[in-house]
């Protein structure tokens, strides 16, 4: 497995989250959920300006076995999709952290820390997971 | 596959492992007051003999009339071969088996029928059929409502030829899904959607049946460069034979139709009293994802080797669960191989011939209907096989002087469209002889001449 970004948080859903300079927050998939899911075959993606809350779904990724949603970890609106993942959803598998990100949310609010994980402790996570 | 029943001796170790006295003791759940020991209406049980008696008198009935219904199914002649082959042991399933790759015969029968599909259609995809015309409309519109999401609209067009019936069973399936069909004005003169096209309000979809239900032709390049333009889909219905003649909905207007549905029943399924029959559905490629049912695609396996697969399952209900594209997980098996069948032993040209000849006795037809003083067109657009005729006296009556004849004379439109007043729609398809038709003709003359209108 290989070291997870610290300069990213994560949360429960295997998401990853970057604070960007502009306030928006860039997220993806982290390298667990692209090896669970296998070679990823089709990413639908929202629209640029719609809303999303916590928790609820804004894409769906589709691999040769599976198709998971991925949910917004913030409450926010859309300001960008990763539009290559149409032709190329196998970027996702390839680079989770960097060419593979799925949107860009600008926060509603000043996000709350505390309710997402750090590098550490989404570690633990998959210690847990694996154990 | 071996089928191996339980013997007493099975049940009774299995009732004793539960600790159940008896079978009964299972059904204990239900409550009592819902136990009845005879239903009503329902005779006892026959025997064998006794059932087959019965059938055959019933079937004698029926007689064989000369029928000039059809309104959505209609009677062809279906070769011997085709239902002497779809019968055999191989493919006698109603459904996409389980364990689909174990059957590669099976998989491969439902590709060609797909490829045939698409080539009928002129799109790209076409699925492994649904259940019939009706609910295929219904899976159309949910199609397209997924795929056009940024009309929230939930406004899906028809246009006014499209068959009541379909209108119906669409607005059951999902119309509480939050699809409103709406139904464009008909011009009264041609019968097909009236002007001015309103720009104002972009509907999700629009409905456009080509053959109309009252026989007529759509100016369907127009109508689907305007749906377009405002961003909408176009979901064409289509009659399977009417496409060896007329233009294929993937070349509808500069784009195409993006979806194209119809009923299947044609190619080579018997009327049967109203089914079963089957949905067909393709769609453009970009539309892949949102298509609902089985696809089966060609692969190749590790040797090198072709073979066929269920492909794009991750849409269905099985791995996608609640957010699957449609809880259809199977297909019309049976029907599909028949119609595999069929198309495989008319080819182009047969195919072309029967809606050639359908096309021509249809026109015979008309010439000697309107000929009748009484009865005129309804509507002045060209025809495929099917026509919509005015009388000057009510249908119900002269239908049933002619059913006295053993003539099914068509369909009484005043049940499904009491707007256009004394109408009946017929439809003469290739297995009606030139004797068979003045036949149909000279009675009808008869009802006329004996009997005054109003």
């Amino acid at each position: 497995m290989s070291e997870l970004p610290g300069d990213l948080l994560y949360t429960s859903e295997h998401e990853w989250l970057r604070r960007e300079n502009d306030g928006s927050v860039t997220v993806g998939v982290t390298d667990h959920a692209q090896s669970a899911l296998g070679d990823l075959v089709y990413v639908e993606l929202p629209e640029v300006g719609q809303d999303v809350d916590s928790g609820g779904d804004m894409a769906v990724v589709e691999s040769v076995k599976a198709a998971s949603d991925v949910y917004a970890p913030i409450d926010g609106s859309i300001v960008a999709v990763n539009e290559e993942l149409a032709d190329d959803p196998e970027k996702i598998n390839a680079d989770p952290y960097g060419d593979g990100w799925i949107v860009r949310i600008q926060p509603n609010e000043s996000i709350d820390e505390s309710a997402l994980m750090t590098p550490d402790t989404y570690q633990e996570l998959l210690d847990q997971e694996d154990a | 596959m071996p089928f191996i029943p339980h013997t007493e001796k099975d049940t009774e170790e299995m009732l004793k492992a539960i600790g159940a006295p008896d079978l009964d003791t299972l059904f204990d759940e239900i409550p009592a007051d819902l136990l009845i020991d005879s239903l009503d209406g329902v005779p006892q049980a026959l025997n064998e003999m006794q059932i087959v008696r019965l059938m055959r008198d019933r079937a004698a009935k029926d007689g064989a009339p000369l029928c000039f219904i059809g309104a959505g199914a209609y009677e062809h002649h279906i070769p011997t071969a085709v239902w002497d082959i779809a019968t055999r042991g191989e493919y006698y399933s109603a459904y996409t088996p389980y364990q689909a790759e174990a059957s590669q015969g099976t998989l491969q029968t439902i590709y060609e029928y797909q490829t045939m599909i698409t080539e009928l259609t002129g799109l790209d995809v076409s699925n492994a059929s649904l259940y019939d015309g009706a609910s295929a409309l219904a899976e159309a519109a949910l199609m397209a409502v997924r795929s056009n999401r940024k009309n929230k609209s939930g406004r899906v067009l028809l246009a006014p030829g499209v068959n009541p019936t379909y209108e119906k069973v669409a607005t059951a399936i999902a119309g509480s899904q939050n699809i409103r069909f709406e139904r464009l004005a008909m011009d009264s003169k041609n019968g097909n959607t009236a002007d001015p096209l309103d720009n104002s309000e972009p509907p999700v979809a629009l409905v456009i049946q080509q053959p109309s239900f009252f026989g007529t032709l759509e100016d369907v390049d127009r109508l689907t460069d305007w749906a377009q333009q405002m961003g909408a889909l176009v979901i064409a219905i289509v009659n399977p034979t009417s496409l060896a003649l007329l233009k294929a909905p993937g070349h509808w207007g500069e784009a195409g139709a993006d979806i194209a549905i119809g009923e299947g029943q044609p190619l080579g399924v018997p009327l049967s009293s109203g089914g079963p029959y089957f949905g067909f559905m393709t769609c453009k490629q970009k539309e892949v994802r949102q298509m609902p049912g089985r696809i089966v695609g060609r692969t190749t396996d590790l040797n090198g080797d072709y073979g066929f697969t269920l492909t794009l399952q991750a849409r269905e209900q099985h791995i996608r669960r609640s957010k699957a594209t449609s809880n259809i997980c199977t297909n019309q098996g049976l029907m599909v191989t028949a119609a595999t069948i069929y198309m495989s032993l008319l080819g182009y040209e047969g195919l072309r011939q029967v809606a050639q000849a359908s096309y021509q006795n249809t026109a015979h037809l008309i010439r000697g209907l309107t000929a009748i003083d009484g009865i005129e067109r309804l509507f002045d657009s060209p025809h495929f096989h099917e026509v919509a005729l005015k009388l000057d006296r009510p249908v119900a009556p002269v239908l049933e002087k002619l059913s006295s004849k053993d003539i099914l004379g068509g369909l009484d439109l005043s049940a499904t469209s009491p707007d256009l007043g004394d109408a009946l729609l017929v439809c003469a398809t290739e297995t009606k002889t030139e004797s068979d038709l003045d036949t149909f003709i000279a009675a009808v003359e008869e009802i006329f001449s004996t009997e005054a209108g109003r």
